[in-house]
């Protein structure tokens, strides 16, 4: 298939490039100009980039078929021009064997819509007590390995995992949380919390675990990426690791650099998020770092909940927030705030999670996968239940009004959403 | 900024969940409708017929005897018709919802709901999905607030010291657990207390206390100095099993109100507990039972304040 996009303000990140022109796809890559193209999209008005990656995207399956599926967040995915998106092991069973991982790249790859790279799990049923078999684990198509969100309490197993990934060179995505002081919080631990009557994670629960991860990359070299930091010594931890040319890379979630604890309002189950949101100071050190880069590239952190799992006091509300169809109004709003030409600011969702992924989209360069989005970044985008294809209908922008629309979504060359 | 949800579009009390973002006119409102209800409690015919009609349900998800049976008493004076659930015991074991709890008991026509959960903001997601008619009265959730506890606590400060706003006031105990002292301290800085002091070892003091408009202090001497009034909380016993404290005794040594520690409080200064005490955990008995404590004519006090809030958001 031939595809040629026309007249477009085309960005690609990775090289900097902003300017009016056309883009060339055929055989599902980027390639140079050609005549007689089968297919032609106008995009007079509209940005054309490379498809967002998205570092955190829980699809549900296996396990959680009640709470969402395939078929809806691949839906979700490509309306909000999200082309590949990687997704954490916390699946019912967790991503432990080659068996479900193939079974669910298949599944992904029969759906032909968004690229689909499974994380696997870093200890088996995420126990934090024995290994998985990594090896066999990336043959089946594992992009990294990690615990999601359950703690390794174990500070031994996490020495041996790190040691074992670094002997192969596979990536290890950590959530920075020392799990014996998170327990029983469900807030940041400050005033919006002491006001709220709700049990406090503090944020040393975060910079501890940091520095743990950070000694221990040290003594074993291995590549750790951080996953959702969500405080301003979190950041400052990354950036002085990095200085010292540690290994170490990390995100953050979409949420966390546009809200804080403040937010929680009444006890609003929606912003019952891991990690917690937090102050005010931490959110403003998110967005600065993820701007200066400290913090490398952003995710949607896409958790849909069903409607019982936050309809329950706040404590009690699962934790996650629906967000593969935000991300990219969310991301342009971080970056009109931070005032960032709009190729820097696409680079976080594009060529920056590229690179830690270890892929080769996320840019425009011929020979590039094919993957594009298509938008107009002024259009509003009126964020309400009814309008997202994610069964997760949860999230802490219900009601607002945002700018970026999605138009095409493109992946290998075929158009797979029109909006 | 969302609109507070215990007010209707007219700025009345729709609910009672807490004691926070109240006005200081509404708080007076209810202290002062409570003093004319002082009056029925203590006629022979101890009724007056303001609720008759009405159903009031008892939604305890939490144990308690003492916060349901005031508000059962207060309901009746009010010629309500009371239905104590416990559900703690029943459809919640079974794993019925929350809200389906609600629902179904919304559908027996319920006027007024008492709400006790273990969970902080419970209320406000009930209120949040009850019929317009409907009103929820928030009897302690979580460590979040125990608002009808700190209107009694108001009332009976104002009972005995008239004014608020000349008067030092410490909290002394378990404040990081505590729902009682969270509402108190929102309730005496709406009225305008100078001084709101709590006194506790940080372990059972929470983050950034201070911005509730306390201040805080860690030794019960200096905190305790010129008080004229003096709150003792409630410290349960499961707080010793963790790392909070090592032992009741230690706990008793620097923090139990004795006479010789509240020697150093104004003369005249009252000493109240909002129950059930522990003697000889955080008060001795020379305290509790001695001339300054007020403990039981809060107890008393409680009744009306609770037909008070009834009656109110009843009215609205």
């Amino acid at each position: 298939m031939k595809l040629l996009i026309k007249g477009g303000r085309v960005i690609d990140p990775a090289s900097g490039k902003d300017s009016v022109g056309d883009v060339y796809v055929s055989d599902g890559k980027i390639s140079d100009s050609f005549s007689k193209p089968e297919k032609t999209i106008d995009a007079k008005g509209l940005v054309v980039c490379p498809g967002f990656i998205d570092l955190a995207a829980r699809l549900r399956e296996p396990g959680g078929e009640y709470k969402a599926t395939l078929e809806s967040e691949m839906d979700a995915a490509v309306s909000g021009g999200v082309t590949s998106l990687a997704c954490p092991p916390d699946t019912d069973p967790p991503l432990d064997e080659p068996g479900l991982v193939d079974m669910l790249r298949r599944r992904a790859k029969a759906l032909a819509r968004a690229r689909v790279y499974p994380v696997g799990a870093l200890t088996l049923k995420l126990k934090g007590e024995n290994l998985t078999e990594m090896s066999l684990l990336a043959e089946a198509g594992c992009v990294a390995f990690s615990q999601a969100n359950v703690p390794l309490a174990d500070n031994q197993v996490l020495w041996r995992a790190l040691q074992y990934a670094a002997t192969f060179g596979f990536p290890v995505w950590l959530h920075a949380e020392d799990a014996s002081l998170a327990r029983g919080g469900v807030a940041h631990d400050g005033e919006v919390a002491t006001r709220l009557g709700l049990p406090g994670i503090p944020p040393f629960a975060e910079t501890i675990a940091i520095c743990v991860i950070l000694e221990l990359v040290r003594a074993t070299r291995a590549r750790v990426h951080l996953c959702r930091l969500s405080t301003a010594g979190g950041v400052e931890l990354v950036r002085a690791a990095k200085r010292e040319g540690l290994p170490v890379s990390c995100d953050v979630g979409i949420h966390h650099v546009h809200l804080s604890d403040m937010d929680l309002g009444y006890f609003d189950s929606n912003c019952r998020l891991a990690p917690p949101l937090r102050g005010q100071r931490d959110r403003d050190a998110l967005a600065r770092g993820l701007a200066e880069g400290v913090v490398d590239c952003v995710c949607s952190d896409h958790t849909p909940v069903d409607e019982d799992g936050k309809h329950l006091p706040f404590a009690e509300a699962e934790p996650g927030a629906t967000g593969l169809e935000l991300l990219l109004p969310l991301t342009l709003k971080w970056g009109a705030a931070a005032k960032l030409p709009l190729a820097l600011t696409l680079a976080r969702i594009t060529s920056d999670p590229a690179r830690i992924l270890g892929v080769a989209s996320g840019r425009l360069a011929p020979g590039a996968p094919g993957d594009l989005a298509v938008f107009d970044p002024a259009a509003a985008l009126r964020i309400v239940p009814e309008a997202l294809k994610s069964q997760g209908k949860n999230t802490p922008f219900i009601g607002h009004e945002l700018e970026g629309r999605v138009r095409y979504t493109v992946v290998a060359g075929n158009v797979v959403f029109e909006g | 900024m969302q609109r507070n949800p215990q007010l209707n579009a007219n700025g009345e009390l729709q609910h009672l969940l807490s004691i926070e973002g109240l006005p200081r006119e509404l708080l007076l409102q209810i202290l002062d409708t409570a003093e004319s209800f002082v009056g029925v409690t203590e006629r022979e015919v101890k009724k007056v017929p303001l609720l008759r009609g009405k159903s009031v349900f008892n939604l305890f998800f939490e144990p308690s005897t003492r916060t349901r049976t005031t508000f059962e008493i207060a309901a009746k004076r009010l010629s309500a018709d009371v239905i104590n659930l416990n559900i703690a015991l029943s459809s919640q074991s079974k794993g019925e919802s929350l809200l389906d709890t609600v629902a179904n008991l919304s559908a027996m026509h319920a006027d007024i709901f008492v709400v006790r959960h273990n969970s902080s903001g419970a209320p406000f997601l009930i209120a949040r999905h009850v019929k317009p008619h409907e009103h929820v009265v928030n009897a302690g959730d979580g460590r979040h607030a125990h608002p009808t506890q700190g209107l009694l606590d108001l009332f009976t400060i104002r009972h005995y010291k008239k004014d608020f706003t000349r008067l030092t006031v410490a909290i002394v105990g378990d404040v990081l657990h505590s729902r009682v002292a969270r509402s108190l301290i929102h309730g005496l800085t709406t009225l305008g207390a100078p001084e709101v002091r709590v006194i506790g070892p940080q372990t059972l003091l929470p983050a950034g206390v201070e911005s509730l408009g306390v201040r805080v202090f860690h030794d019960m001497r200096s905190g305790l100095k010129d008080c004229d009034v003096v709150v003792m909380l409630r410290l349960q016993n499961e707080r010793m099993r963790g790392a909070l404290l090592p032992s009741a005794q230690e706990f008793f040594k620097n923090y139990g109100l004795t006479l010789d520690k509240l020697s150093v409080a104004k003369p005249e200064a009252i000493v109240m507990h909002p129950g059930p005490m522990n003697r000889g955990v955080e008060i001795d008995s020379s305290v509790a039972d001695g001339p300054h404590s007020v403990i039981l004519p809060q107890v008393t006090f409680g009744i009306a304040v609770r037909m008070a809030v009834m009656s109110i958001v009843a009215g609205n």
